[in-house]
């Protein structure tokens, strides 16, 4: 006979027991409600000139130590010269070597700035710094982390095993692979954490001549996207530049804008925010982002998991001191 | 018994396999040097691809079977598939070992594929799959040790092993439970890239219910091939037991299918002529459907050839399952976004070679081990 029944009981029951009781922590679910001292960035696409100094900016200022594009060895910022010179710094879209982007949409002739039809607009794309990060609960090492008190979604190279669910996780297709290298990264804008320490902050913000970038507290940023949708169209506004209690305005008439914050509540909000004259969707957003908590989903299968372990430990013991009664060893 | 010296090493399937498993062996390691972009054609829109859907996803389903047929022969008694529980824990092994090499390689800092087990995230489904697929080889590992302290004369360890045989079973089956169906959780994250054909909540469970309908059929398939290839007669009562079995998990799994159709996308959806609904409706006519009306006749059961044909749908029907989830369910998002996804060649060497290696180390394990203790030869 394999094992005495008494013990072979209360070995398992008990583990199933103990295991049940003993909650799963709190802190492994998501926060929901942004940080109170958050930061931000609104990006108004009908301010916005597509002269990509943030871009430029943005290479130069994370290729150093700490940096999100930071690493050991490199000499240049890494450029992408994909033009047939090679003297330009022209990427495509996001990638290892590219953490924010501005890309064009055109619809018609294209002569008119912000309008559905025969018009153009720019677009910004980079990490929109949920609240509820989808990556960072996905990721199986915590190589993905959302500070508590900035709220912004950060990632550390040294924990990194390079699984890229993080990719599959991020329903904004932001988080991006250095594929060609052999210990590659993640590469993600960072909010430029990195600069806060010396009183500076996002690169793309202070750079941006316009204003169509701007730093700032997501509730300060959040009032302002509000305040502007609710302008009336044609009348002048002067636009804070570079962050948003800047003292620095842009006085411009106000364009027409689409009736809605894109960020506010997609994925649960983010702290990325933006305005733009034209539906997101044109501008390549996805549509069917949802406004739930995505961490949400997958939690609702983690927090079942103790349930099983009992279950199946307790419901197996019985099974098995019934199905066992008769033998009496071989 | 030493060695079965019916079974014969040098035969031409067993050189072609070497050969595949050789080229598999270069190309892994030239995937090591170079990094993922110059072996694969994996991309920032398709994170993912053939060794996560095929290797890893259809590895571990594969080795349901494992959990399955002990639980039944230790757990519930059921003395009939005795004959059967050790090639089927050994097929669940190699099913391990096959899924984390894969991983092992499609990581991109290999290296550290230790990282999870001390950086401990309960928050991350891929957390918990990778804590499963090292407690559960090791525990599989644990199953198939008697084999080889027999053959190795050890009988304290022998003796140890089998007095703790049940406990370590009861809890190979919690493990198998939680890590089928986790490799469905891994996908509800992402509801607004994966086709809502195959999108559920129900995910978990429809990865656990298909596990188990493979499983059974892959015992029964393997059972059946090696009777012929190793020259012993099969247990025909066992197959039979086995394909009942099928029989039931199907209806369950067809039910569960159909109702999360109706009350997701509409049955509308299947039909609309698209590449992703034929690959919907392939994957359950020809894997789920076909099987069902085969199996429910007694003539089906009875025949060993018949029932090998539905052992073989059932198989390749889930492993279209996966592929779907893993991948077809999936492009449209990306092809969308702007990105295409096929195979490269070395993604097909190295799964090839996984598969070669797979059926190598069986049938040495069945030469030099004791795997059928109640067959004659």
């Amino acid at each position: 006979m394999e094992l005495n029944r008494r013990d072979f009981l209360k070995t398992v029951a008990g583990t199933g027991l103990a295991l049940a009781s003993q909650a799963i922590p709190a802190a492994a679910i998501m926060p929901r409600e942004v940080p109170p001292e958050a930061v931000g960035i609104l990006y108004d696409a009908t301010l916005c000139i597509g002269c990509k100094s943030c871009m430029v900016n943005c290479k130069q200022y994370n290729s150093v130590p700490d940096g999100a594009l930071y690493s050991k060895d490199m000499k240049n910022p890494p450029f992408e010269l994909t033009t047939p010179e090679k003297i330009w710094d022209a990427p495509k879209d996001l990638s290892g070597r590219t953490v924010n982007i501005i890309k064009a949409y055109k619809t018609g002739t294209g002569e008119n700035k912000d309008a559905d039809v025969n018009g153009y607009s720019f677009l910004k794309q980079h990490c929109l710094h949920c609240i509820s990060p989808a990556c960072v609960s996905a990721c199986p090492v915590g190589a993905l982390k959302k500070d508590p008190v900035n709220g912004v979604v950060y990632y550390i190279e040294d924990r990194c095993i390079g699984c890229r669910y993080c990719q599959l996780a991020c329903p904004f297709r932001i988080p991006r692979y250095e594929w060609d290298s052999a210990s590659p990264q993640v590469r993600k804008c960072q909010l430029c954490r990195h600069r806060y320490q010396e009183g500076k902050y996002a690169a793309c913000c202070e750079f941006c001549p316009t204003g169509a970038s701007i730093f700032g507290k997501v509730v300060d940023l959040r009032k302002e996207a509000e305040k502007r949708l609710a302008l009336q169209p044609g009348r002048e506004y002067a636009f804070p530049v570079q962050t948003v209690n800047s003292k620095y305005k842009m006085p411009r008439a106000v364009s027409k804008y689409q009736k809605h914050v894109y960020g506010l509540t997609e994925a649960g909000g983010t702290q990325y925010l933006l305005l733009a004259g034209i539906p997101f969707e044109l501008l390549g957003f996805n549509k069917n982002i949802t406004d739930g908590v995505l961490p949400d989903l997958t939690w609702a299968y983690i927090s079942k998991i103790p349930t099983v372990i009992a279950a199946v430990l307790i419901g197996g013991a019985a099974t098995w001191a019934i199905t066992h009664r008769n033998d009496k060893g071989e | 018994m030493t060695k079965n010296n019916d079974i014969k090493m040098m035969t031409p399937t067993t050189i072609v396999l070497f050969i595949i498993l050789v080229a598999g062996a270069v190309t892994a390691v030239y995937r090591m040097l170079f990094g993922l972009g110059a072996a694969t054609n994996l991309n920032d829109l398709w994170p993912w691809g053939f060794w996560i859907g095929v290797d890893v996803l259809g590895g571990v389903a594969m080795a349901a079977g494992g959990f399955i047929i002990a639980g039944a022969v230790y757990i519930l008694n059921w003395k009939k598939y005795k004959v059967i529980v050790r090639p089927a824990i050994l097929n669940a092994f190699f099913g391990y070992l096959l899924a984390a090499v894969s991983i092992f390689l499609d990581i991109g800092r290999s290296f550290r594929i230790w990282h999870p087990m001390v950086m401990w995230q309960v928050s991350s489904i891929m957390f918990i799959v990778s804590i499963h697929v090292v407690l559960y080889t090791t525990t599989l590992a644990t199953e198939s040790s008697p084999m080889i302290f027999e053959k190795l004369g050890m009988k304290k360890a022998l003796g140890f092993v089998n007095r703790i045989m049940a406990p370590v079973v009861l809890f190979g089956v919690l493990l198998s439970t939680l890590h089928q169906s986790s490799l469905g959780a891994v996908y509800l994250i992402i509801p607004t890239k994966l086709s809502p054909l195959w999108y559920s909540n129900k995910l978990p469970y429809m990865f656990l219910v298909s596990a188990v309908m493979m499983g059974l059929s892959m015992v029964s398939f393997e059972t059946i091939l090696s009777a012929r290839v190793f020259k012993h007669k099969p247990h025909m009562e066992v197959l039979k037991g086995l394909a009942r079995g099928t029989l039931i998990v199907i209806c369950v799994y067809l039910a569960l299918k159909v109702f999360d159709l109706i009350s997701g996308a509409g049955i509308s959806a299947v039909f609309n002529g698209s590449f992703t609904s034929n690959m919907w409706l392939l994957e359950m006519v020809a894997g789920v459907i076909l099987p069902l009306v085969l199996l429910s006749m007694k003539s089906t059961r009875n025949r060993l050839n018949s029932i090998f044909v539905v052992n073989i749908l059932v198989i390749l029907g889930v492993l279209l399952n996966r592929l779907n989830v893993g991948i077809f369910g999936v492009a449209e998002y990306a092809s969308m976004a702007g990105s295409d996804y096929f195979p490269s060649w070395m993604e097909l060497i190295v799964t090839a070679a996984m598969i070669a290696f797979a059926v190598l180390g069986f049938k040495v394990c069945a030469k030099y081990l004791d795997l059928y203790p109640e067959t004659q030869h």
